[in-house]
């Protein structure tokens, strides 16, 4: 009873403001720029969106528009053989299709399960205690924010080797789980917790681990999902082919890469599948971000790093 | 305090009377840290999980690429410490670090500014379209930075010979009488990296300042109104920015992690090396000594300057952004 209460009032409060937002028109908006603001969103629009279209595109066309010259944007003559193809490809491969997916989804679940449930532990502690060295972690979070994992993957895989992780699925699990974006959005959306529920809980006898599985987790499930969304493509863009070279315990990113050649020595004679692998590895963190739009937008409101 | 201070001023050693206070003091402190810590153990408890594995794939790689700077290391022999040496060796014997160094401050000084300005500006737009539509503009803006190696779909578009997307298109309306090289010749490589970074570049910043955007209180604007605002621009500058600083902040970090790690999309695009090395970046670079020659102290003081090089940008911008409205 007691959390539908405290549920009514985190919900209800975004959704007032989301109703009356923008619905009255301010007097101090001129129609010039209005005009201007929709002709560069259409403007940049085209441009943002012209090589997805591109690539949407590609994947449908048949196999003598692919090579046509002059060559033309849109398809004429829509085809999903280039789908059927892809699909005949991947059930004729060495290593089954099944266990590409399977060794994807296990990596990925895991890999973001163990992510969510160990940074929202840390963050909930950084959150709602000042303790020593906590104002120290966090900004040392803050700071590791900006080092991409292009500049760390040399001592990286020192660790990994040392650890004797290298060539199983631990080198890219584990690694995971210490993804700085994911603890610092925890640890912002826990901060609009209010601090009274907390005391209320501790005053009916509640202890740490209780408050925070039964109170703060529920109350954050939009960082949740935030966090899940940003792992999950994390690893789905994360080929990991130096960590992991067994082909039974590759990834079906990886392996549907392969179908499409490096850019340099692109495979000609697949030109239609690789189109339709194109499209399929957009269409899925495309659809997630989709599904979780409104959750992620509603996280990254306090995502403001304070000085 | 102040007579402390004056002890050291007159030039003379502390009192051993006032050297015991402070160090009564000091003791104090620290004895108070320790109760606090006690106090606080189940906290400790609660962070350990994600520290281990931070401190172990985070931090730690920073700072084992800090310590190896020092040393000649490759991999089969022990490191041996060698000073300064493989900085020297950066600025004064490598051409081609100069020259990615030089691309590097390139693409990050352009694509940096301009690619975080353009994700405040665009956010700002769609902030003033109707609600659904937001959600749709939203997504085909933030589209191409979540679709990973979608941006490979940019080499079949600047495709060097007739063949390529662009050089038809150009031949057709007649602006081009011959196909252009666009990845391969040097004159264009740089101008095209800019671009496709700058179509991946509105990150997590972007996220951010929409969602920032949409939490400002309406009744700052409505008194803004009273006060005598009188157009969006006004609006824009002594409202909205002052009030989205930490927002700001993050935008700012995102986009410096962006534009100084720039390098699987040159070595995608351009090829590695690409030719002249016309767009060869640090990261390049990196991956070369790193994951080609294997020469791993080397490959780490060019991470070092990487990394102090971001620190830095990310010191200088956020002094920068607290100035804002003021």
């Amino acid at each position: 009873m007691e959390t539908v209460i405290i549920n009514k009032v985190r919900v209800e409060k975004p959704k007032k403001r989301k109703n009356s937002t923008r619905q009255v028109r301010r007097p101090n908006r001129s129609m010039s720029g209005d005009i201007f603001i929709i002709f560069i969103l259409c403007l940049f629009g085209a441009f943002f969106a012209f090589p997805l279209v591109f690539a949407i595109n590609h994947a449908f066309k048949p196999l003598n528009e692919l090579f046509m010259f002059p060559p033309r944007l849109f398809v004429i003559n829509p085809t999903t053989n280039n789908l059927q193809d892809l699909f005949i490809l991947m059930s004729r491969s060495w290593v089954t299709f099944s266990r590409y997916i399977f060794n994807t989804v296990f990596i990925t679940f895991t890999g973001t399960l163990g992510h969510l449930v160990v940074a929202s532990m840390g963050a909930y502690a950084v959150s709602k205690y000042t303790f020593p060295g906590s104002k120290f972690f966090f900004n040392l979070v803050i700071t590791t924010l900006m080092f991409s994992g292009f500049v760390t993957a040399i001592p990286n895989f020192l660790i990994l080797a040392r650890l004797g992780w290298i060539d199983t699925y631990f080198a890219v699990i584990i690694p995971a789980f210490a993804f700085p974006m994911g603890f610092f959005l925890m640890k912002q959306f826990i901060d609009t917790v209010p601090q009274s529920l907390i005391e209320s809980a501790k005053i009916d006898g509640a202890g740490e681990w209780r408050i925070y599985a039964r109170i703060v987790m529920p109350l954050v499930k939009p960082a949740w999902l935030t966090g899940m969304i940003f792992s999950v493509q994390a690893l789905w863009n994360n080929p990991h082919a130096n960590l992991i070279y067994t082909e039974q315990l590759k990834t079906l990113p990886f392996a549907l890469q392969q179908i499409v050649g490096s850019p340099h020595t692109p495979n000609i004679a697949r030109a239609g599948v690789g189109a339709a692998v194109t499209m399929v590895m957009m269409i899925v963190p495309i659809t997630l971000f989709i599904i979780a739009q409104s959750n992620i937008l509603r996280t990254m409101a306090n995502s403001g790093i304070k000085e | 305090m102040t007579a402390e201070n004056n002890v050291y001023r007159d030039g003379a050693p502390p009192q051993p009377g006032k050297f015991g206070r402070y160090l009564t003091k000091k003791k104090a402190a620290g004895a108070y840290m320790w109760h606090s810590m006690k106090q606080h153990k189940v906290l400790y408890l609660f962070m350990l999980p994600f520290a281990l594995v931070f401190g172990m794939f985070v931090l730690a790689p920073v700072g084992i690429s800090i310590f190896y700077s020092f040393t000649y290391f490759n991999v089969l022999e022990p490191a041996r410490f060698i000073g300064f040496q493989n900085y020297l060796n950066l600025f004064l014997a490598d051409d081609i670090f100069l020259i990615a160094l030089r691309n590097t401050l390139i693409l990050a000084l352009v694509t940096g500014p301009i690619g975080y300005i353009c994700a405040f500006l665009f956010a700002w737009f769609i902030n003033e379209l109707p609600r659904y539509v937001r959600a749709f503009v939203t997504l085909v803006f933030y589209a191409p930075t979540i679709s990973g190696a979608a941006f490979l779909v940019w080499a079949l578009i600047f495709t060097g010979d007739e063949m390529g997307y662009l050089n038809a298109m150009l031949i057709r309306f007649g602006i081009l009488q011959e196909p252009r090289l666009w990845l391969t010749n040097p004159d264009f490589m740089m101008p095209v990296i800019i671009i496709v970074v700058l179509w991946m570049s509105l990150g997590a910043g972007f996220l951010a300042f929409i969602a920032g955007l949409s939490t400002i209180d309406e009744t700052l604007y409505e008194a803004g109104l009273m006060d005598g605002v009188k157009n969006r621009w006004q609006e824009l500058w002594y409202i909205t920015l002052p009030n989205m600083q930490g927002m700001l902040m993050f935008g700012a970090v995102m986009a410096i992690m962006a534009s100084f790690a720039v390098g699987q999309v040159t070595q995608d695009l351009a090829g590695f090396p690409s030719t002249d090395y016309a767009v060869h970046t640090v990261v390049n670079h990196l991956v070369d000594y790193g994951a080609i020659r294997f020469e791993m102290g080397y490959a780490s003081a060019i991470a070092t300057i990487l990394f102090l090089a971001m620190i830095w940008t990310k010191v200088l911008v956020g002094k920068f952004i607290m100035r804002i409205g003021r």
